[in-house]
């Protein structure tokens, strides 16, 4: 059995007691099968000594026992580790960075606790999954729409936390949060923004309060648990409206994110833009053998651009997504066409989907076969419809007969602009070289724009249960790591086998950051029980005598 | 005697409508428990990735749909939920609890 670093047995089941007086005794869980469902299911350490597993698990049922745990857990010094659904699978899951915490399950937390149509916002627990909100929603036939990222599982807050997104104009979860409930590590309890004042009516409504704005101390870090956060919904639009803009040459990847940036930062473009190219192929389009071979015999753009020309296709494309009153959006995309066509000669533009809202059933299921074939039409989160549909990436299938078991996220930022793709495409192909990366190194791999002032990429490495391949991938994940950041490139988000690696690129002028985040860990949670590791913040006795 | 054996009757009569109605309301309970947390992979229809790997692996031999299987014993139901398969991650207790995996086997059992 897994103890707390440091802690007898004896002292670690006297707190267990205690933890069980507060909680019920069915809701603490020490027993190793149970323990075991806390390991992290895409662990990419599965069964190796440093696999982070806990000691033991705790579920409260209400923020007077999170405080409670939290004093507790003060009293004798037992590490804590916070999660919420448990389903941040490839970040994490539900396993501690710090091996021997005791994981802090706050999924019996699951209440809707106020949806606001007129408001457009909801309040909730951190056991509330984007499914129970969508179904809450559905079933008071409320007309709001939620953003989902692609996994419907998890949970509002713990995404929010992690700065998770979604593809809808509401994508960006932490921007749309607004008021949390946090219980500190001492076990007092604080509300942010507006709900810091007694009676406050305006807590989902209005950010800031008064002072500084801490909600951000509490993302990606370990100064406090959130027992409840609010977040804006978008009212259900009256329609949405795709349409795609083709351009014929290489050098137009330039202009076409110009433009991209231009109509989306105007707010005219208010879906998830999805860039492609209908030459160079894409996840769910692999690329054909005769173009693979130019590629790989190392054809220049002149004979890439003859071999588009060809085959009758354009060099790259742009898919813009609009929600909104049906003519104003069919007006945005004329609009949107005219900046195209004045920036970039020679695009062309394909009129897309269009969809009322609400949608039909038979709407939905079609859009559900489509996303499963693997369409490049939109899908059910573009709808706000939860699902799980992503799991058939990996999963066994008619075209994959060898199923993985998991993976871990490489997602590094980088500029908004056509030059840092094919920068990007540069650097990503050398290290596929150089590290014999399981990616797809031929053809040109695209970002994804959940963000409207920056690019990511997202590389999926994959997790074994086969430890010299686990241990080969994360060599490569850390030289990854450090490729990017050479490049001033960082990670937004990284499971815990790399969060130190990666705060540590964050290292402006001798780790300020690093060093000011452990100036608050140690004021805000002096006993340094709080999530620790995570994101790189370590409380003081486990520094490693860094001080 | 006959009277005795009338009241001993209608006693096992009300034993048996009393377990019916319980198994009634576990497999009710089971079915929730399979909407709730299975049927967005193993469901019917598209887009559905453990119905999707079902059919890729049994090839029809067996149905791809869990909820059509006639194999599936409470003690396979419970390790799958337990243990997780492939990219499948297992399901802790605050998630489905021991009387609800109960209750979730005795639903998908044949």
């Amino acid at each position: 059995m897994t103890l707390p670093p440091g802690m007898s047995q004896r002292d670690f089941s006297a707190a267990l007691r205690q933890l069980e007086t507060a909680v019920g005794k069915e809701w603490v869980f020490s027993a190793p099968e149970d323990v075991a469902l806390y390991r992290d299911a895409y662990s990419p350490f599965w069964d190796e000594e440093e696999e982070r597993t806990a000691s033991a698990a705790v579920a409260p049922d209400t923020v007077e026992q999170v405080q409670s745990v939290m004093r507790i857990a003060n009293e004798h010094r037992i590490p804590i580790y916070p999660i919420s659904t448990g389903r941040n699978l490839a970040y994490g899951g539900a396993a501690p960075v710090l091996s021997g915490s005791v994981v802090l399950d706050l999924k019996r937390m699951n209440r809707v606790l106020e949806v606001s149509e007129e408001n457009a916002y909801a309040l909730v627990e951190p056991g509330v999954s984007y499914f129970d909100l969508y179904r809450d929603i559905q079933d008071r036939g409320l007309k709001l729409m939620i953003d989902v990222p692609t996994p419907g599982w998890g949970s509002l807050i713990g995404n929010a936390l992690d700065h998770g997104a979604g593809v809808t104009p509401m994508r960006d979860h932490w921007s749309t949060q607004c008021g949390m409930e946090v219980v500190l590590a001492n076990g007092d309890l604080l509300r942010t923004g507006m709900g810091a004042l007694p009676g406050a009516e305006t807590w989902q409504q209005y950010k800031f309060g008064v002072g500084p704005w801490i909600d951000g101390l509490f993302s990606q870090s370990n100064f406090g648990v959130v027992t409840k956060m609010g977040f804006w919904l978008m009212p259900q639009p009256d329609a949405y409206l795709t349409g795609t803009v083709v351009v014929p040459r290489y050098s137009d990847l330039i202009p076409l994110v110009d433009t991209l940036n231009f109509v989306e930062n105007s707010g005219v473009v208010n879906g998830m833009p999805q860039l492609g190219s209908p030459l160079l192929g894409g996840f769910f389009n692999p690329i054909q053998s005769e173009l693979r071979e130019l590629i790989e015999n190392g054809a220049s753009t002149d004979e890439l651009e003859a071999y588009a020309r060809r085959q009758g296709a354009g060099y790259w494309s742009c898919t813009l997504k609009f929600y909104g009153p049906e003519k104003s959006i069919a007006a945005d995309w004329e609009w949107c066409q005219d900046k195209f066509a004045a920036a970039i000669p020679g695009a062309t533009f394909e009129n897309g989907e269009q969809f009322r809202f609400p949608l039909s059933t038979e709407e939905i299921e079609a859009i559900t076969r489509g996303q499963a074939l693997g369409s490049r039409n939109s899908t059910l989160p573009e709808f706000g419809i939860p699902s799980l549909t992503m799991f058939s990436i990996g999963a066994r299938s008619a075209t994959n007969p060898n199923p993985t078991e998991g993976h871990m996220w490489f997602s590094p930022i980088i500029p908004r602009t056509g030059e840092a793709i094919i920068e990007a495409n540069r650097v990503f192909s050398e290290a596929a070289r150089e590290l014999d990366l399981p990616i797809n190194a031929v053809g040109f791999s695209l970002p994804t724009t959940y963000w409207n002032r920056a690019f990511i990429y997202l590389f999926g490495l994959p997790v074994t249960k086969d430890i010299a391949t686990n241990r080969a991938n994360r060599e490569k994940f850390e030289r990854l790591v450090k490729i990017v950041a050479e490049h001033g490139w960082g990670e937004y988000r990284t499971p815990p086998a790399f969060q130190d690696a990666v705060l540590a690129t964050y290292s402006f002028n001798n780790h300020a950051l690093r060093r000011f985040l452990e100036t608050l860990k140690d004021a805000v949670d002096p006993n340094g029980i709080l999530g620790a590791g995570r994101y790189g913040i370590w409380p003081r006795h486990l520094r490693g005598g860094r001080v | 005697m006959k009277r005795a054996f009338v009241a001993i009757a209608v006693l096992g009569l009300g034993v048996a409508v009393d377990a019916a109605a319980q198994d009634a309301a576990v497999e009710q309970r089971g079915k929730e428990v399979f909407d709730d947390w299975c049927s967005a992979c193993h469901g019917d229809g598209p887009g559905k990735p453990g119905t999707s790997a079902l059919q890729a692996l049994y090839n029809g031999q067996k149905p791809a749909l869990l909820e059509e299987r006639t194999d599936l014993t409470p003690e396979l139901t419970r390790s799958f939920v337990r243990t997780g398969v492939t990219v499948m991650p297992f399901f802790r207790k605050t998630e489905i609890s021991d009387a609800d995996l109960d209750a979730l086997a005795a639903y998908l059992a044949p």
